[in-house]
């Protein structure tokens, strides 16, 4: 039975068949509505992510099926002891799906080891949120077309970002997709993504400290945010908010078809000057990601009713 | 020179880098034995300047594979009757259960005590092993 853990776990085709079949739901929302008729959700949500799990709920509900979960440890058997493994086993007697988001990294792997339902890993820790890549992967390929031949310049906190690093790993995958990567020195991402993913696969990148320097580059511009508590000290942080700030200014300065995308909720990153250009596709983001999390629950869905009849 | 007596069945774990003998001991579970075993800091090596070596006395079945993920250098030599009768290096096995922990404190098995630690080898080059639940990197310190 297929789960979703890692984005890794998916294969560029497996990736493109998703998309392609988010896409189809876009453009003929009505034949999907009873797809999923009679199947319930889980969400499992041991730590609270309004967004992740609203978003997986009307996933689930377009589809015509119901949805039954927690949405903290406490309200769960967890704050009794439960261990995850036993959880999922009680779980699957209940729904044909879940998603699980926990505050321990490799929880979901755990609960995908034990479940006869599929497991679809809603974020855990610091590690994984394979959905929000596969929306960043919808955006970017409905809205450009494509996801080869691209210059994605990722900016702001790059070290502690998970988005950032599942975004670089999943587009390192196209061909002749290139990265810049402006970030304060402190925030650069980590040396093994640099080493195992760029270096390793001879992707083009460079590292820059200056947004506006790059901005006419950029086919896609991903914004992260850059938060205070990171820095060493308050100085630092102050000489060097500003530059990873997202104006109108900075945005005259790219290109007439550029995306700004970002993951959400913004604090200050981008000013909300910049909501109503065309080009501020970070709502739009967020709708994508129905869509592609209806895709994600029918094909694992089907693939489960495939492995029942084997 | 300090003197340590020969071994005459055991085995003698060479090329140990310097100061990691403990570890080694530890990881391996050599304080339950009931046997001889000798740590020896800081040895004189022409190849690694100076190294650690253990000396573990009677047929002990080591667990090869366990070392293969501490440190790929180390030099089994497997003794009988007084003679090295075999020159084993440690191979780098897929998996490894069971040995090392994962220390990332944001790991589930920090709080789901009965889950096995499990590590896939992920660079064979560098011998880089990392928790197949978080993907931390195994270090040893």
């Amino acid at each position: 039975m297929r789960h979703l853990i890692s984005p890794q776990d998916l294969s560029v085709k497996e990736l493109e068949d998703l998309i392609v079949l988010a896409k189809d739901i876009i453009a003929n929302p009505e034949n999907y509505s009873e797809k999923c008729k009679g199947k319930k959700l889980a969400t499992l949500f041991y730590e609270p992510s309004t967004r992740t799990r609203l978003s997986f709920e009307a996933a689930m509900l377009n589809l015509g099926g119901s949805v039954l979960g927690f949405s903290s440890a406490d309200s769960s058997s967890a704050a009794k002891g439960e261990s995850v493994a036993d959880t999922i086993r009680v779980i699957s007697a209940y729904a044909d799906i879940c998603a699980m988001r926990h505050p321990k990294e490799g929880a979901p792997l755990v609960a995908s080891m034990h479940s006869s339902i599929p497991v679809i890993n809603a974020g855990d820790g610091g590690h994984n949120h394979p959905t929000q890549t596969l929306t960043d992967l919808l955006t970017i390929s409905q809205l450009k077309g494509r996801l080869d031949h691209l210059t994605i310049g990722c900016c702001g906190d790059l070290k502690f970002g998970r988005t950032v690093h599942s975004l670089i790993n999943a587009m390192s995958r196209y061909e002749g997709v290139k990265f810049v990567l402006i970030s304060p020195e402190e925030l650069k991402i980590p040396t093994y993504l640099r080493t195992e993913t760029l270096d390793e696969n001879g992707i083009e990148y460079k590292e820059v400290r200056n947004l506006e320097e790059v901005m006419p580059e950029l086919d896609v511009l991903y914004m992260t945010r850059v938060q205070r508590e990171r820095f060493f000290n308050e100085e630092d942080y102050i000489r060097l908010k500003d530059s990873f700030i997202l104006d109108n200014s900075k945005m005259k300065l790219g290109k007439p078809d550029m995306l700004v995308m970002h993951p959400l909720p913004r604090v200050n990153e981008i000013s909300t000057e910049v909501d109503n250009d065309p080009r501020a596709v970070y709502f739009k983001q967020a709708e994508y990601g129905v869509y592609i999390r209806m895709a994600l629950i029918l094909t694992l869905l089907e693939d489960a009713k495939k492995s029942k009849e084997a | 020179m300090l003197n340590i007596s020969g071994l005459t069945e055991g085995y003698v774990l060479d090329h140990i880098k310097a100061g990691e003998c403990m570890d080694i001991y530890t990881y391996l579970g050599l304080d339950k034995l009931e046997t001889e075993v000798a740590l020896i800091k800081n040895v004189k090596s022409r190849k690694m300047g100076i190294k650690d070596i253990i000396k573990i006395d009677g047929a002990y079945d080591l667990n090869f594979n366990m070392l293969g993920c501490l440190d790929p250098n180390i030099t089994i030599d497997v003794i009988r009757d007084g003679k090295i009768v075999e020159k084993k290096k440690p191979d780098l096995p897929e998996y490894v259960e069971g040995i090392i922990k994962c220390k990332n404190p944001r790991c589930i098995t920090t709080i789901e005590q009965e889950l096995v630690h499990r590590f896939k080898l992920t660079n064979k080059e560098k011998g880089t092993y990392r928790c197949v639940y978080c993907e931390q990197s195994f270090k040893k310190h």
